[in-house]
């Protein structure tokens, strides 16, 4: 159906994006090992200008041999995998609640995917200040309340309270999605499997769940897209100290407080490196749902 | 590079007519501090004298670093004024990104602004920027508890006299921590804390070969007893105590020490916004008993001017408003001296409305024995008291405060932290090419 | 065939449903309320629920320190932009992969998405460098031109999508009355998928709005949108629980707004072609 016309012609409409992004990608990612190899600390007067000294590989080796770089990439992979499962499986629940018939659904959908629109530094200023702050935060009230010692959060649970700040914000964008994907679920299949006398949790497990599969590859795979860059909520709240120095925070320290540009470029390139290795085996895992 | 030409043509035509047609605005990135936003407000009055507009951007303290920083670095351009701090001063003025501040006014008088400041904020004799305001550390005390407890606030205290002190008032029954002290992560937080209190203990960062000190016993020492003490009576959670929460911690009166900026004086005996305003007492900071260095620290924040501005004589008349004799008059009389913008100016510890002010005396003496050429007990290669004025620093011990801040909350011990500190200072330090 | 619901049945997923809303909405109720406090009555123990004297005095202390309007006007003109120019780009590029599709068009999505995943701050001396050089800094058009590249790769993967779920039957039917590409688009195609770029929009306007490393680090005082705004009111000194709240009730409430009266458009469309 496609004729020689319009298939040089859809060449020419997908040139636009392709080209735009292909350079978005390609001019940073230059600079970016270009400054790996380099000695680039501008706070030493470093400059382009006055030319950078090639260093080979130092950078890379001393960016690997930091006794932080590990532990960042552990607080990285905790967080993001931390994250998703809260959101799926959460968003899953939430998700076959609002689909039940109930009064006020309108009312209560706007409720849940509220936190979706604050942005991710208020979100992170409130959490901090007025709830889990231990003095005047409202867990800690309501820990007084019944008694309890009102618990440090960030410091104490502090890659904890990451999470729960990030997955709030992140499972109304879950639970929508799967919320649409439930919808499209064939109710007489469901009736049907209830008459033959399948219990709740087979029904769910034997219809719902491989319905739902392709919708929660797509969650997983966006989120883990935006949640391995997250930095607002880190930087607001702990500052990348008990243990919440993820790898971008890592990179944040090396290129903002050390004005070490050459070790932060070394940085963002194991970054890249991190990121395609959960790109590609998230698409092991799951990457198949993706090409029914 | 057509492309380029034609962009940078007009981006310079509308930059050329942008400027012809508002005779001139200057934009100043400032911190969200209170003196500084109360300079905001008097805004209006500089542009009636002057007739130079002026665009605020007003940023939390980290952000503003991060920011003024990269703008600096790139030769962003994008500000006239920079209110940076003691640290950034010297450095960027060894760099040539500031302009030097020199040829002001006579009624400006330059040398009437305290010399310890005016050191701290020159590189080779040249000035690079104006003090705001300046600060060193001292002690904030609850005179009513102190009775209380039966005991007497010397002067001059020592780190064991305020372990005495803070058993006694400790109270937890009615919510009163003995002491309250800074324990958050951040090389201006925590981390400038626990340098001045390694310092009264006899330590140093670097010995005179740059060579990390951490492995050294009166580190030790001084992290010991500053977690001791915040261990046994201060508040709960204080890993994450910063200025901020500390200064809301004792105007809400559940704290009996205070040892921080002599700035917050103004804060706590503000009965506006302090529930314990009329009952607190001030000490010079504490030193370890038979060392001589204190552990009171000193800061500015400045207003500089970045090279390559083209409003350099708008920014430098700015400059010399809102740092002059005639602006602390102008707070004085509309808002009272207690005030005023603290620890700049020489003169202002000579008038005699400002002398009655319960802090004054203390601040000026605890400005007046820092000594930031000779920080420790044993010589440095280095300037500065709570910080290394050296770029690396402010990388390296943000680092050092965050290993320091999960001792605080438990999750290591003291001699891991030392160890690790130790570890990432030599490693960059090495990276730095010492 | 509807399925019969019980009463009773009702009453408990009422009762759990609104629940679970008011807990994840709690956050947002709390500050809203505290930014019609005074700053004492915001740290009041035990906390103040409803019943205190309201004061809009937070507000005009905010607002007497930043103009918020010039905040706001930045925030819609730098997101609508961004959004709209992204559009303009990704409806064409979706078109082409869902309906003249190639062995790599997979690929060529995958890799939009991996362009993603370059770190930000990795990046921030590169692109600070760029924006100094062509003079950038600081202006709405450069803050739209990267918001706009950032998002491109979503709203190519969710047109995409929603193409893909049209006819292709219908669009032969229109070429066999002599439509041209041009008036396929225009006529055909984009009606048919405008509740799909309608969510596209609206998904893409909220990434844009939302943003807070790049609209952060790119402007001075010209461009600032509402990300900045709020950057002034974290922990100033002493009491400031109201006061933040007020900011950020300021700086949340118009995409709050637009999210709640587009819940429904919101709720349908956002599928990322999920669906099937």
């Amino acid at each position: 159906m496609a004729t020689r016309h319009s298939r040089s012609a859809a060449r020419l409409m997908l040139a636009p994006a392709v080209i735009l992004l292909l350079g978005w990608m390609l001019v940073p990612l230059t600079m970016t090992l270009y400054f790996s190899f380099k000695r680039y600390l501008p706070m030493r007067g470093d400059s382009l200008e006055r030319g950078l000294d090639w260093v080979g590989f130092e950078n890379y080796a001393r960016f690997l041999s930091s006794s932080s770089f590990w532990p960042s990439v552990q607080a990285t992979l905790v967080i993001v995998g931390g994250v998703l499962v809260i959101t799926v499986v959460l968003g899953v629940l939430l998700a076959m609640l609002l689909d039940q018939p109930f009064w006020g659904q309108g009312i209560v959908r706007i409720l849940v995917i509220a936190p979706f629109f604050v942005m991710p530094t208020v979100s992170a200023l409130v959490w901090k200040n007025m709830l889990m702050d231990p003095i005047n935060g409202i867990l800690a009230h309501l820990w007084r309340f019944f008694g309890a010692e009102p618990v440090s959060w960030l410091s104490d649970a502090s890659v904890q309270s990451i999470i729960l700040i990030v997955s709030w914000q992140w499972l109304p964008f879950a639970t929508l999605i799967l919320l649409t994907a439930i919808q499209s679920l064939d109710s007489e299949q469901l009736e049907a499997a209830e008459m033959d006398g399948a219990n709740p949790l087979a029904r769910f497990g034997f219809i719902v769940l491989p319905h739902l599969s392709r919708a929660i590859t797509i969650v997983i795979l966006i989120q883990t897209i935006f949640l391995l860059s997250i930095f607002a909520e880190i930087f607001v709240t702990t500052g990348g100290s008990f243990g919440t120095r993820t790898l971008t925070y890592l990179i944040f320290q090396r290129v903002i407080d050390s004005q070490n540009i050459g070790l932060g470029s070394a940085g963002g390139v194991y970054a890249i490196i991190l990121a395609n290795i959960v790109a590609i085996f998230l698409m092991r895992i799951v990457g198949k749902n993706l090409d029914r | 590079m057509t492309l380029r030409n034609a962009l940078c043509a007009a981006t310079a035509l509308t930059l050329v007519s942008a400027a012809a047609a508002q005779a001139q605005t200057i934009t100043i990135a400032t911190v969200n501090n209170g003196d500084m936003i109360r300079m905001q407000g008097y805004t209006d009055v500089f542009t009636e004298q002057t007739g130079i507009e002026v665009e605020w951007v007003t940023l939390e303290e980290n952000v503003l670093r991060q920011r003024v920083t990269t703008d600096i670095t790139t030769e962003g351009g994008q500000f006239d004024i920079m209110t940076i701090g003691m640290y950034e001063t010297p450095i960027w003025g060894a760099n040539d990104w500031l302009v030097p501040l020199d040829g002001l006014s006579a009624e400006y008088d330059v040398n009437d602004i305290l010399p310890a400041m005016r050191n701290g904020l020159s590189h080779d004799g040249t000035l690079y920027a104006a003090p705001f305001y300046g600060e060193s550390s001292m002690v904030m005390y609850r005179t009513d508890l102190m009775e209380q407890a039966g005991l007497d606030m010397p002067d001059a205290p020592t780190w064991q006299f305020i372990r005495e002190a803070a058993a006694a008032m400790d109270d937890p029954d009615n919510d009163i921590n003995g002491i309250c002290l800074r324990g958050k992560a951040g090389w201006g937080e925590g981390g400038a804390f626990i340098t001045v209190t390694a310092n009264s203990f006899g330590a140093r960062w670097f010995d005179e070969d740059w060579n990390a000190q951490f492995d050294q016993p009166a580190w030790k020492e001084a992290l010991e007893f500053y977690v001791g003490l915040m261990n046994d009576y201060g508040p709960e959670g204080y890993a994450t105590n910063g200025f901020n929460e500390n200064l809301s911690l004792f105007q809400q009166g559940k704290c009996g020490m205070w040892i921080d900026a002599t700035v917050a004086a103004s804060f706590v005996t503000n009965p506006n916004d302090s529930t314990v305003a009329d009952s607190v007492g001030f000490a010079l900071a504490p030193n370890s008993e038979g060392v001589e260095k204190r552990s009171n620290w000193l800061w500015a924040w400045a207003l500089a001017i970045p090279a390559g501005t083209q409003q350099e004589d708008a920014a430098k008349q700015f400059i010399e408003w809102a740092t002059s004799k005639a602006y602390i008059e102008l707070v004085a009389e509309n808002e009272g001296w207690a005030n005023v913008p603290p620890g700049a100016r020489t003169s202002l510890y000579e008038t005699p409305e400002y002398q009655a002010v319960p802090f004054a005396q203390k601040t000026l003496d605890s400005i007046n024995a820092a000594d930031p050429t000779n920080p420790t007990v044993d010589p440095v290669p280095y300037v500065g008291i709570q910080f290394v004025a050296i770029p690396e620093f402010a990388g390296i011990a943000t680092e050092v405060s965050q290993e320091f801040s999960a001792v605080y909350a438990g999750q290591q011990s003291i001699d891991e932290a030392l160890e690790k500190a130790q570890a990432l200072t030599t490693d960059a330090m090495e990276a730095a090419g010492y | 065939m509807a399925r019969a619901v019980t009463t009773r049945r009702k009453v408990i997923t009422t009762a759990a449903a609104w629940a679970i809303g008011l807990l994840i909405f709690f956050p947002i109720y709390w500050t809203i309320l505290t930014s019609f406090k005074t700053e004492a009555q915001a740290i009041n123990d035990p906390p103040l629920f409803f019943f205190f004297d309201w004061t809009l005095e937070n507000y005009a202390v905010v607002q007497e320190r930043s103009d918020y309007m010039r905040f706001l006007w930045n925030s819609v003109i730098i997101a609508g932009g961004s959004t709209v120019l992204g559009i303009l780009i990704a409806i064409p590029a979706a078109w082409s992969m869902a309906f003249v599709p190639s062995r790599r068009t997979k690929d060529i999505l995958l890799w939009m998405l991996s362009t993603k995943m370059l770190p930000a701050v990795g990046v921030l001396y590169p692109i600070s460098l760029i924006f100094v050089e062509f003079n950038l800094l600081d202006t709405r058009g450069g803050l739209i031109a990267v918001l706009m590249l950032i998002n491109l790769p979503i709203i190519v993967w969710m047109l995409y999508t929603y193409f893909k779920e049209i006819p292709v039957d219908i669009l032969e039917a229109a070429r066999m009355d002599g439509a041209g590409l041009r008036e396929e688009i225009l006529y055909v195609l984009t009606p048919m998928a405008i509740p799909g770029i309608a969510s596209t929009i609206l998904l893409n306007f909220i990434l844009a709005w939302n943003e807070a490393f790049w609209t952060l680090n790119l402007t001075a005082a010209q461009a600032a949108p509402l990300t900045a705004f709020i950057a002034s009111y974290s922990s100033p000194e002493g009491l400031f629980f109201a006061k933040l709240s007020a900011a950020s009730t300021m700086a949340i409430a118009p995409i709050l707004i637009l999210g709640w009266f587009s819940q429904k458009q919101l709720v349908r469309g956002l599928t990322f072609g999920a669906v099937k």
